[in-house]
């Protein structure tokens, strides 16, 4: 509970995300905008689930403990359920507004492509994810205080940091490999991306055995990251250009002569 | 201190009007066509919420050009809105000062809320709500009144008043207050001199010339420093009631005919005059290829914003600048009145100022963003003055109180058995 462990936690955490953004977002002002509306649709649909969950809470037996944590676990799934509605919900809405604005301009291109909309929103969506997840754990985290006190956990503050930097990268993949499912018709896909959440969420139920959820949570990050590069256009051959510095484009992007 | 008689001034200060005859024109200078009437605290309140854009005019060739320039419009807008909720939001969550419960209320909102039933408490709410809205009703149509019969000179006093009340009182306030939380003894003559510093370039930024970017730096601080007396000193469920209702005031003065804020700007617009400089952020920007000195950049800056003002007659220090116009490259920016600011800093940081809770924040902030930009897009559409509040304030009252009472439960239970969702 010191300082250390909030910083700690925050970098753990955010780091990524907030790299991710530095880098490839906060200079566009389309993309910036595009993810805050991704932000604000994840919270429309957590506030949805939040309310059928507080009218199933209000109306059960509150004495029951076992009750009182089934009705989260159908919480849970509901949530992620409606959070991949949305996702396609705004998925719909940015082909409209594409649509619509190609229609406009006389331009054959848009200024924004398909793909980088399913980034950008995924991370959105992720941000919004991890940030409502983890900030009050953090803020908790300056404050004075024993961790595990009662018997609990002494990881919580670590483990919750790792869980939210793979929930947010999880996001991110899952809006880019989302998209291309929806642009290409391939609902086994889109079918495979909600499961894959419901599986990540599923495995935290058994927390505190942070073994049993994180690791294949992180294995299943690296799946769908593995996923969402090829889905992206990635490839072998790309990826060894790009990491022997040889890719022409990127070289010509950044004026740099090899 | 007297609370009811600095916030008094500062309404009274707020609903002046600037003059427009200053030959000497400051860094910024709302387009009479495009600019919003500020806010001032109860003025700016009033006067704040008009959006306005100036852009070229907009061909099909442009759709694309436009899209670009308004998401870039949009950007130059969140980034001072969310240093202000930030500068709020930090002070709140520090500075205890800003949330002890005081037994003091501003003069507008006399009626108490420390009564028994929770029926009584509604009601003065609302009877606050109404005197507050009368006040600035009453407060906007005297400004119209004012500006109409060209009292000028009182006005701009009136406005030099209410902003030297602010960037030296509220602040030493403020600086005292950050003082005392975090235990430091600094001595008075160290504290004048900032003050000092702060307070003269600030009067001289915000009316006169400056930097742009130190004007917008002032302009935000001053109304984050508003904000902060507002969340003082309005009473819980009042500041709610004020919000919502402000909101309407805000649609109606704007967009009715006989709206007091339509009618000045009509005025204004008639009189190819500026309106309120000092009570509206502007984003312009503008640069020029090839520029000789900032002397020229600043002067040409005013002269594109006089080119805009003046529909007729050019005013004569046009004539100093002959670039061709292709070599001009311009981004007028978009306008955003200080009432605007000071309204979403007031709801966010209340958001952060009931409970430790940082969802119901971070909740908040991003509805107001989501409001923001599409009143922005709204703009683009309409492209006239329009209303910023009542997008903004409604998704931000909807997510405060369903994020308090809904989503703060679920999210506390399912951080307690560690779930994901």
């Amino acid at each position: 509970m010191t300082a250390a462990v909030f910083f700690g936690c925050t970098f753990i955490a955010f780091g990524p995300a907030i790299a991710l953004f530095l880098f490839t977002i906060a200079r566009e002002p389309l993309r910036v905008i595009f993810l805050i509306a991704g932000a604000f649709f994840w919270l429309v649909s957590l506030l949805l689930s939040s309310m059928v969950w507080f009218i199933s809470v209000q109306i059960s037996n509150k004495e029951s403990a076992a009750q009182q944590k089934g009705l989260l676990i159908f919480g849970v799934v509901l949530s992620v359920l409606l959070q991949e509605t949305f996702r396609f919900a705004y998925y719909k809405l940015l082909k409209k507004a594409n649509e619509g604005l190609l229609t406009l301009s006389q331009e054959e291109t848009m200024p924004i492509s398909i793909r980088q909309l399913a980034y950008v929103s995924g991370l959105g969506f992720g941000f919004m994810s991890g940030a409502f997840s983890v900030v009050n754990i953090l803020a908790d985290s300056v404050g004075p205080g024993t961790v595990g006190i009662h018997g609990d956990s002494q990881h919580y503050f670590l483990s919750s940091a790792f869980m939210t930097m793979a929930i947010i990268l999880l996001h991110m993949f899952w809006g880019v490999v989302f998209f291309d499912a929806c642009e290409k018709q391939r609902w086994w896909a889109v079918a495979a991306v909600v499961i894959s959440h419901l599986l990540v969420s599923c495995l935290t139920f058994q927390n505190p055995e942070y073994v049993a959820s994180l690791v294949p949570t992180y294995v299943v990050l690296f799946l769908m990251g593995v996923w969402a590069f090829y889905s992206a256009g990635g490839s072998l051959r790309n990826l060894k250009l790009c990491l022997t510095c040889k890719d022409k484009d990127f070289l010509l992007a950044n004026h740099r002569p090899r | 201190m007297n609370a009811s008689d600095s916030d008094d001034d500062i309404y009274n200060e707020r609903t002046a009007l600037v003059p427009s005859e200053n030959p000497v024109l400051p860094s910024y200078r709302p387009d009479s066509d495009t600019s919003l009437p500020g806010d001032s605290p109860t003025k700016r309140v009033n006067v704040c919420s008009l959006l306005s854009v100036s852009r070229h005019e907009v061909d099909a060739d442009d759709e694309e050009l436009t899209l670009k320039y308004g998401a870039k419009h949009v950007i130059m807008l969140f980034i001072p809105v969310t240093l202000c909720m930030a500068v709020v939001v930090a002070t709140i969550k520090s500075v205890s000062f800003y949330t002890e419960k005081t037994d003091q209320q501003l003069i507008y909102t006399p009626f108490t809320e420390n009564t028994a039933s929770v029926g009584r408490r509604l009601l003065n709410s609302v009877l606050n709500t109404i005197i507050m809205i009368s006040v600035i009703v009453v407060m906007t149509i005297f400004l119209v009144v004012l500006y109409k019969y060209r009292c000028y000179k009182f006005i701009h006093g009136w406005l030099i008043l209410s902003s030297l009340m602010l960037l030296f009182w509220f602040s030493f306030m403020y600086l005292g207050e950050v003082f005392k939380t975090y235990n430091l003894a600094v001595d008075y003559p160290t504290v004048g001199v900032i003050i000092w510093n702060f307070g003269a370039v600030g009067m001289i930024c915000i009316h006169w010339k400056g930097p742009l970017q130190l004007q917008q730096a002032y302009l935000i601080l001053i109304s984050a420093l508003m904000a902060l007396v507002f969340i003082k000193y309005l009473p819980e469920w009042s500041a709610w009631v004020i919000l919502g209702a402000i909101s309407v005031y805000d649609l109606v003065a704007v967009l009715s005919p006989k709206g007091p804020l339509r009618m000045l700007v009509e005025t204004a617009q008639e009189r190819n005059e500026p309106i309120f400089p000092a009570l509206i952020y502007s984003s312009a920007m503008m640069w020029t290829v090839g520029m000789a000195s900032p002397a020229d950049a600043q002067r040409s800056e005013t002269d594109e914003e006089a080119e805009q003002s003046g529909g007729g007659a050019e005013p004569p220090s046009r004539q100093s600048r002959s670039l061709p116009e292709d070599e001009l490259e311009e981004d007028r920016g978009v306008k955003l009145g200080l009432g605007d600011f000071i309204f979403y800093s007031v709801l966010v940081g209340k958001a952060a100022a009931t409970g430790g809770d940082w969802n119901t924040t971070l909740a908040c902030f991003v509805a107001i963003l989501i409001g923001l930009c599409l009143t922005l897009l709204l703009l683009a559409i309409f492209k006239k003055a329009l209303p910023a509040l009542p997008i903004s304030i409604t998704f931000g009252l909807v997510f405060y109180f369903s994020t308090d009472f809904l989503v703060q439960p679920f999210m506390d239970n399912l951080a307690a058995h560690q779930f994901y969702i």
